[in-house]
């Protein structure tokens, strides 16, 4: 049990990290898309990690079973809204960095 | 740990609270609003009212903030610059708050076991419910059974609140061919994910609905849900469609069949001899007579909520449709 309880609390604080660390990305990030994948990415493990560390502390009854829809539910839903999110912006016309740094620079060519 | 979790979590709710005062973006302060909730609904968690965080997680974070993005797409996202001097609302406001904290000194003790709150009908609820209701969940007995008609007076509120944005905003149908189908076509992703979980979100909401007498959850939340479910299938799928579906006029005819379903229990039980809503009466056994009193108006609940939550949902998104046609 007590192996089961490290282990438990490793996944747990690995989790906290990486949702901490996606936090960080999405303030520090320079623009939206870069932004959405810190988010998303960091997201996806955190659920992975945080549920892993859930699933260890039950009983293997029927809560193992709640928490695992839990985690598919957030597996499948996470992922999308930022696919969704990303490909909005991209039709709504909304350039990264990179490319409105080159047409900056066309600009000045032109120009 | 409880305690500073707590306290964390009402940090986190008072700075929400002040930044939603200061911003003029409203998309911003609806999504505060959601994370309102979110903190909320964790601050019941952790005192153990499971219901009330279902509720408010579902109705507070999930459907009125769909609700108010709905508005603010009508409205516009801007708030307007006041005129006005803001020196009267300040003293009122102060005055006010000075007023409340006045009146909180009288207040018993937090969490006092003594309180009246705890000494009134409370012990009775925690003592009596199993052997006279017989369901697992107290807060369902206390809902549907001891409090019955002041749920009764819920539900026609629910069913009322439908009524009055009918009136006022009408749900156009698109009788033209003309007018495109709208939703999000070009999102195959989507399209897949929403077909996936749609039948899930229902499931579950049926699972709230009737394990409500034994976990957290009932009819008010199962309603919320399920409602959810046809929201998100209007979002990527577009109003056409969902309007195939379920029609305008099957929801208005659902909204008022589960107020009547509940009120048609009391008036049966008057009708067996008992008062209005004595579950007692509806069978030999006063026990099995309270549990099916409490499924029958619970379904009422959950088809008047689910019901009046999407006519809610329809007005506002015809209204936003017809706009973007013009």
């Amino acid at each position: 049990m007590l192996i089961l309880d490290i282990v438990s609390a490793l996944l747990l604080i690995a989790g906290g990290f990486f949702g901490l660390s996606g936090a960080i990305g999405l303030f520090k990030f320079p623009d939206f898309y870069t932004r959405v994948h810190s988010a998303s990415v960091t997201d996806s493990i955190a659920v992975i990690l945080i549920m892993g560390g859930l699933l260890l502390q039950t009983s293997f009854d029927i809560n193992t079973a709640k928490l695992l829809f839990i985690m598919l539910f957030l597996m499948l839903t996470s992922p999308t809204a930022s696919h969704a999110l990303a490909k909005s912006a991209r039709h709504g016309g909304l350039a990264s960095m990179a490319e409105a740094k080159m047409d900056e620079q066309e600009n000045n060519n032109n120009g | 740990m409880a305690e500073f979790i707590n306290l964390a979590l009402l940090a986190l709710l008072a700075l929400t609270a002040l930044r939603i005062i200061f911003l003029k973006d409203l998309f911003s302060v609806v999504m505060l609003f959601g994370i309102y909730s979110f903190l909320s609904a964790s601050i019941f968690l952790n005192l153990d009212a499971v219901d009330v965080a279902f509720t408010e997680a579902s109705v507070g974070a999930g459907i009125s903030t769909v609700l108010m993005l709905g508005t603010l797409a009508l409205t516009g996202r801007k708030e307007k610059a006041s005129k006005h001097s803001s020196c009267l609302p300040l003293v009122v406001v102060c005055v006010t708050g000075a007023v409340l904290i006045y009146g909180t000194l009288d207040m018993p003790p937090f969490g006092d076991p003594n309180n009246p709150a705890h000494q009134h009908v409370a012990p009775r609820y925690i003592e009596e419910s199993l052997k006279e209701v017989g369901l697992p969940n107290m807060v369902t007995s206390v809902l549907a059974s001891y409090r019955g008609f002041d749920t009764l007076g819920e539900v026609v509120v629910v069913f009322a609140a439908a009524i009055g944005v009918l009136s006022l905003l009408g749900i156009r149908r698109q009788k033209d061919e003309l007018v495109a189908d709208t939703g999000l076509k070009e999102h195959r992703v989507l399209h897949v994910i929403a077909k996936l979980i749609i039948p899930l979100i229902i499931l579950f909401a049926l699972y709230v609905q009737f394990h409500g007498d034994f976990g957290p959850g009932g009819g008010f939340q199962a309603g919320v849900i399920a409602a959810a479910a046809f929201i998100l299938y209007t979002l990527v799928f577009g109003l056409k469609r969902t309007f195939v579906v379920v029609s305008p006029k099957f929801l208005a005819w659902m909204a008022s069949i589960g107020v009547l379903v509940y009120a048609c229990v009391g008036l049966f039980s008057m009708f067996k001899g008992g008062q209005f809503l004595d579950y007692n009466q509806l069978a030999a056994d006063p026990i099995a007579g309270q549990h099916y009193g409490i499924i029958i108006i619970e379904l009422g609940v959950g088809i008047t909520v689910f019901a009046a939550m999407l006519s809610i949902f329809y007005a506002f998104e015809s209204q936003v449709e017809r706009s973007n046609v013009q």
